[in-house]
């Protein structure tokens, strides 16, 4: 398998670094303190792609505590909140977009 | 039901101890995620967006009411009190947590529950009929043949590491409800002209990214010859399947690019000279396993008790009974197939206060027996037509009497991209607004067999490409679209649904599949025409120009 690391890591936007919690699969982030958060508004912010590689080198360097750790875009608000730069973001950083109870018309 | 003996039960044992280990080493690091992935993926165990997804077998889809309870019990106390029966009779569980799973399992095999080769490159859960045993006109119980397979692959090293995932489905009836055309390998018992039981055995179907209609290798097998010609078969597979390309290691592919008559010469060949491996099923063998499934004692009951002709006077009963009760071998009982469609619920899930309640209403009217379907709906296969309308009030009171068995609510899904980190779409919410659209049942009835199948990605879980109508989610910049297929079946005729054309946004998938449905209503030659039947004789095209000509 190719890690993570070896496969060319190019940005276009505002990005941080997330992956599942090892011992329970919490949706967690990389903060600029090395360490994770769950919160999505802890997480750091990269801009280049130097940064990018960088920050999930640390991140993938950690395989106690987290796993399967990639990149992904956050869209950054005018006063600085972290939102989610994607449908598939939005869903870990704010849980199921579904009813799980049923819910007629 | 099937009794495990001490073997499997200490094997089941041994397993959990194992994975404990496992689990302990990489939480403190002595096993890296990748030394682990392969152990956790051979105990049913992903990783999915939110947590890690715990996948446990129900094979042939079988279950005593005692392992209802512990899957409600490791609902509950592991998970987030629900899961999600599967389109191959396995239930998953989506919130679990690694340093618990060891304690979920050793709860799980306390009955008799694993969940060995529910994912990796292995056999899978070989899976049947759910009315196996008690459906009229049956040849005989193909969950027979299911266990002796599943004991000859379990853990077996040669098949521990095939290129691909292997499946396996078997019916014993004319009407197939396990899906085997769409499985690698598919097989039909019947008996011969001569009066012997014996397989058609078909191979290479497949549903994901490249799908196939399975093709028959050999038009019969006789019964004692059936493990070793899969193992020819497997062994044929595991010689010149690729390894190199995870998109061509299905079977499915190899047969399609040697043809099928160089591969059953292939297979033939192999089977020569396996020879004599010890493989051949005397009569001896396969009645040890027949005897380890038990059957009810079934009562002489009238065929139309008292009970039934008062309750027929109810509407509401009437209807559901007509469209949830079906025929049983046996006079004065009944299969009942609980729906787990609920308008505008997610399909397939169970809480752990229904299958507690399940398994109860099993014990009190159908022997303590629960089974469960492909469809993603469970099934009561033993009941006194005498007791339906007792049955019938206890199932609406927990919301399993929705009356839209292969109506079309009664809709298959994938998890989607709510839960899986393979899907590119959602799947749920798309089925829950459907099943509002169509929540009038009058609607739905007039409508009739509708088989609506929806995946969130190419990989087919919700197996689209044989729904009536197939809907597949993918990504175009960032969105969620839709393409939409018409025309597909799972059962005896299987073959794959016709794209319509361009994929449609997510918001707007719901209006066509009114808009499908409305042409077809206009166009069916009778009432008793299927839609499926009706784009059959009609093609694709009036319904394509129905949703496109003003889109």
């Amino acid at each position: 398998m190719t890690s993570p690391l070896q496969q060319k890591i190019k940005i276009t936007g505002p990005s941080m670094v997330t992956a599942n919690r090892t011992w329970d699969g919490v949706v967690i982030y990389r903060t600029a303190q090395q360490g994770w958060s769950a919160n999505l508004s802890d997480a750091a912010i990269v801009r280049t792609s130097d940064e990018a590689r960088t920050l999930l080198g640390e991140a993938t360097a950690d395989d106690v505590g987290a796993i399967g750790a990639y990149i992904a875009p956050v869209e950054l608000e005018d006063g600085g909140a972290i939102k989610p730069g994607n449908l598939r973001e939005h869903i870990r950083s704010e849980g199921l977009t579904i009813d799980l109870l049923p819910v007629p018309a | 039901m099937y009794a495990y003996d001490e073997l499997d039960r200490t094997l089941i044992n041994e397993r959990v101890s194992e994975f404990r280990d496992q689990v302990k080493r990489r939480l403190s690091g002595e096993l890296t995620e990748d030394e682990f992935k392969m152990l956790r993926l051979q105990n049913g165990v992903y990783l999915q967006l939110h947590a890690y997804m715990f996948r446990v077998a129900i094979p042939y889809g079988t279950l005593s009411s005692k392992q209802m309870r512990a899957l409600a019990r490791v609902a509950r106390r592991y998970d987030r009190g629900y899961g999600h029966f599967t389109t191959r009779q396995n239930i998953q569980f989506n919130w679990i947590k690694l340093a618990e799973l060891p304690d979920a399992l050793a709860d799980l095999a306390e009955v008799g529950i694993h969940a060995m080769q529910t994912s990796g490159n292995n056999m899978r859960n070989v899976t049947s009929d759910q009315w196996a045993g008690v459906a009229p006109g049956e040849v005989e119980d193909p969950r027979i043949w299911s266990e002796i397979l599943r004991q000859h692959t379990t853990l077996h090293p040669e098949f521990s590491f095939l290129p691909r995932k292997f499946k396996i489905a078997i019916t014993a009836s004319e009407h197939d409800r396990a899906a085997i055309k769409v499985h690698d390998i598919g097989l039909r018992l019947y008996k011969s002209a001569e009066g012997e039981t014996g397989f058609e055995v078909l191979v290479g179907g497949g549903l994901g990214r490249t799908p196939f209609i399975g093709k028959t290798i050999k038009p019969f097998v006789h019964g004692r010859d059936i493990l070793s010609y899969v193992e020819a078969i497997l062994r044929v597979y595991n010689q010149y399947g690729r390894r190199d390309n995870i998109y061509k290691a299905r079977i499915k592919i190899l047969v399609h690019e040697l043809g099928i008559e160089k591969f059953a010469r292939e297979v033939e060949e192999e089977w020569k000279l396996m020879g004599d491996v010890g493989l051949t099923l005397d009569h001896s063998i396969i009645e040890e396993v027949r005897s380890r499934f038990s059957y009810p004692a079934y009562d002489k009951l009238p065929h139309m008790p008292d009970e039934l002709k008062q309750a027929a006077h109810d509407p509401l009963f009437e209807r559901w009974r007509r469209n949830s009760v079906f025929p049983h071998k046996v006079q004065g009982y009944s299969i009942v197939t609980l729906s787990l469609k609920p308008v505008g619920g997610p399909p397939g899930d169970a809480t752990a206060d229904q299958m507690d309640a399940v398994a109860d209403l099993a014990d009190k009217y159908s022997f303590g027996e629960i089974r469960v379907g492909h469809e993603q709906n469970l099934c009561l296969p033993h009941v006194a037509k005498r007791d339906l309308p007792q049955l019938w009030k206890a199932l609406d009171r927990l919301g399993l009497a929705t009356p839209n068995v292969n109506l079309v609510t009664d809709i298959i899904a994938c998890p989607g991209l709510d839960y899986c980190s393979l899907a590119n779409a959602r799947s749920i919410p798309i089925a829950q607004e459907l099943t509002r659209r169509f929540a009038n049942h009058d609607t739905a009835e007039l409508i009739g067999r509708l088989h609506i199948n929806i995946s969130g990605c190419i990989n087919a879980c919700g197996h689209h490409h044989v729904g009536h109508i197939g809907i597949l989610g993918v990504e175009k910049n960032g969105e969620e679209f839709y393409q939409i297929t018409i025309g597909g079946r799972a059962d005896e005729g299987a073959q794959m649904g016709t794209l319509i054309g361009p994929a449609i946004p997510y918001a707007e998938v719901a209006d066509v599949i009114e808009d499908i449905v409305e042409a077809y209503l206009a166009l069916r030659d009778r009432p008793e025409e299927l839609f499926v039947d009706a784009v059959k004789r009609l093609g694709v095209e009036p319904f394509k120009e129905r949703v496109y000509a003003t889109r």
